[in-house]
């Protein structure tokens, strides 16, 4: 049987953590079908038939998903689910939103964040913060699985492109409407894709000195991202939060500027591939983690950071 | 309007939690438990609700073994009005959960219906989408605030991008995050009164439902240790290994 993922986009653009789950799904099985469900989001399913492995792309469009609603999402993909032995979709949080209402209606269980595919029904998974490895078995006839992103390659470019196929039935529950977003401005690369990442904690003071961050940034190329204490003391927003309740992530370089490496926090980078702490305590667990660390004032070494990148 | 609370008790966030020798599980044996830090804030929620006059009653729930009491009674000492304790012999699977809390929906008919996004145990953010699903009701996942306006509950919801904000019909599911509030501690006094507060118990089979199994934990490991690196004494030293020997710059 098919396989069907769930791609996460914008009504414009496919997000990147389509092509991790993507990649997941085809350790599962050959036969992969993407839905884009949107409004006006033709553009979509033409970037989504160019994927490698992908046999068919299915398109709704309808204003009932312009948002991604996790009422009328989950109708939709519980309409389609008979023909599909598993239904895939990042662990974004938008998948996170509306997967567990799909398994529900469906009767299944979800199996959750997946860094592993053991074998077509049998996953890994971490819990408690990341400190342990579950391996599950699912019973299910059909299997609802989220998917870490930073676990899997992104799935390459194809030359051929799948055929695309419209999906008309219009799944509006009218129980929920989206009022407003408020969506974060930044230049720089999105956080659970960058290649780069530095990230600042209490140590920073206040909001103001995140710019220091910032200059090495630019220098890098890298995203800002920030410990929950930071979020919490309002220093900057929470999407730029990284730890087990805030963004997880997995750069080829991570810089923690100020933090001290709670278990919260730890739980959403410690799988970057080189780990970089600077802290003024020598002590702190973070550097128990780091593959380099640095113990000095952040406010000394920043600036200097910056001129000699 | 009545809200009903749902409450986990998983174990305390400061503790690092350890796999067990025979890699069937994380050892729970002597170790500290608490409320599911997003349960707490699902509670204080609730309690502000009825202090600003919205809410009428707090019910709160918890599935699982007879420890779960203790939970119950700290949610009612920081100002729930009664307790439904559903005894179980382990932790049911979520859907199972999720099943069992519908047929107490439908026994209690609450306007609202708040529980914490994730357990922070299990990691699953499940649990809140399932019982929306199976009662048919909107849900205002990942909550940093929550409004009554009119006869719809406005959530403003903590996503990828940013923020969104959605308007659902009641009865509906509201899930925490972290920012919605900052949790109240329990008064002396407030424990002793929370003692006589009403806790019913009741069993899965009072309710009906035969827990199904849906999946089967094949093995628990420890995740791969990753060991302390060196330190360098500046940011020269550093700038010269980022480059020649770790190659990420």
């Amino acid at each position: 049987m098919a396989i069907l993922i769930i791609a996460e986009h914008d009504n414009n653009i496919l997000k990147a953590a389509t092509l991790n789950a993507i990649t997941a799904a085809s350790q599962m099985g050959d036969e992969l079908h993407l839905l884009v469900a949107g409004l006006d989001c033709n553009l979509v399913a033409q970037q989504a038939s160019k994927i490698a492995g992908i046999k068919k792309v299915l398109i709704a469009d309808s204003e009932a998903y312009q948002y991604q609603l996790a009422e009328n999402m989950s109708k939709l993909v519980t309409d389609l689910a008979s023909n599909y032995c598993h239904i895939v979709s990042p662990a974004t949080t938008t998948g996170k939103n509306f997967m567990p209402r799909v398994a529900a209606l469906l009767d299944v269980a979800q199996i959750s964040d997946i860094v592993k595919v053991v074998s077509e029904n049998t996953f890994s998974r971490p819990i408690y913060a990341g400190n342990a490895i579950a391996t599950v078995e699912s019973l299910d006839a059909i299997k609802v699985i989220t998917v870490r992103g930073t676990a899997f390659d992104a799935a390459k470019q194809s030359d051929l492109s799948a055929p695309i196929e419209i999906i008309t039935a219009v799944h509006d529950a009218q129980i929920s409407e989206f009022v407003s977003e408020e969506v974060a401005v930044s230049e720089r690369p999105e956080l659970t894709a960058a290649k780069v990442i530095i990230s600042g904690g209490r140590g920073m003071g206040n909001g103001e000195n995140f710019t220091l961050l910032e200059s090495v940034a630019d220098k890098l190329g890298a995203a800002v991202g920030a410990s929950r204490a930071a979020v919490d003391a309002g220093f900057v927003p929470n999407d730029m939060q990284v730890g087990q309740t805030g963004k997880i992530v997995a750069p080829d370089l991570y810089i923690a500027v100020g933090i001290s490496g709670a278990i919260q926090h730890l739980a959403g980078m410690k799988d970057s591939k080189i780990i970089v702490a600077i802290n003024k305590d020598e002590d702190a667990p973070i550097f128990q983690v780091a593959d380099y660390g640095l113990v000095a004032d952040l406010f000394e070494v920043l600036p200097q950071l910056t001129d000699k990148l | 309007m009545k809200i009903l609370v749902t409450v986990k008790r998983v174990i305390d966030y400061n503790v690092k939690a350890r796999v067990n020798a025979d890699n069937t599980d994380v050892d729970l044996a002597n170790t500290k438990m608490a409320l599911n830090p997003f349960c707490e804030i699902a509670v204080e929620e609730a309690i502000r609700l009825k202090e600003s006059g919205t809410a009428t009653e707090v019910v709160v729930v918890s599935i699982g073994p007879k420890a779960c009491q203790e939970q119950i009674r700290t949610s009612l000492a920081l100002g729930a009005d009664r307790g439904i304790h559903i005894e179980t012999d382990s932790m049911p699977e979520s859907l199972n959960v999720a099943k069992l809390l519908a047929k107490v929906v439908n026994a209690e008919q609450p306007g609202l219906i708040i529980m914490g996004k994730q357990a922070i145990d299990s990691d699953n953010n499940q649990t809140g989408q399932m019982l929306a699903a199976l009662l048919d009701i909107p849900q205002g996942t990942f909550a940093s605030k929550v409004e009554l306006i009119g006869d719809k509950v406005h959530v403003t919801r903590e996503v990828d991008g940013g923020l969104q904000t959605v308007a659902l019909n009641i009865p509906a599911i509201v899930t925490t995050d972290l920012r919605l509030n900052e949790p109240r501690y329990a008064s002396l006094p407030n424990i002793m009164k929370a003692k006589r507060k009403p806790l019913v118990v009741q069993t899965p089979a009072d309710l009906g439902i035969e827990l199904k199994t849906h999946s089967k934990l094949l093995k628990v490991e420890a995740p791969a240790e990753r060991q302390a690196g060196i330190k360098v004494n500046s940011i020269e030293e550093l700038i010269e290994k980022l480059k020649n020997e770790a190659k990420v710059i």
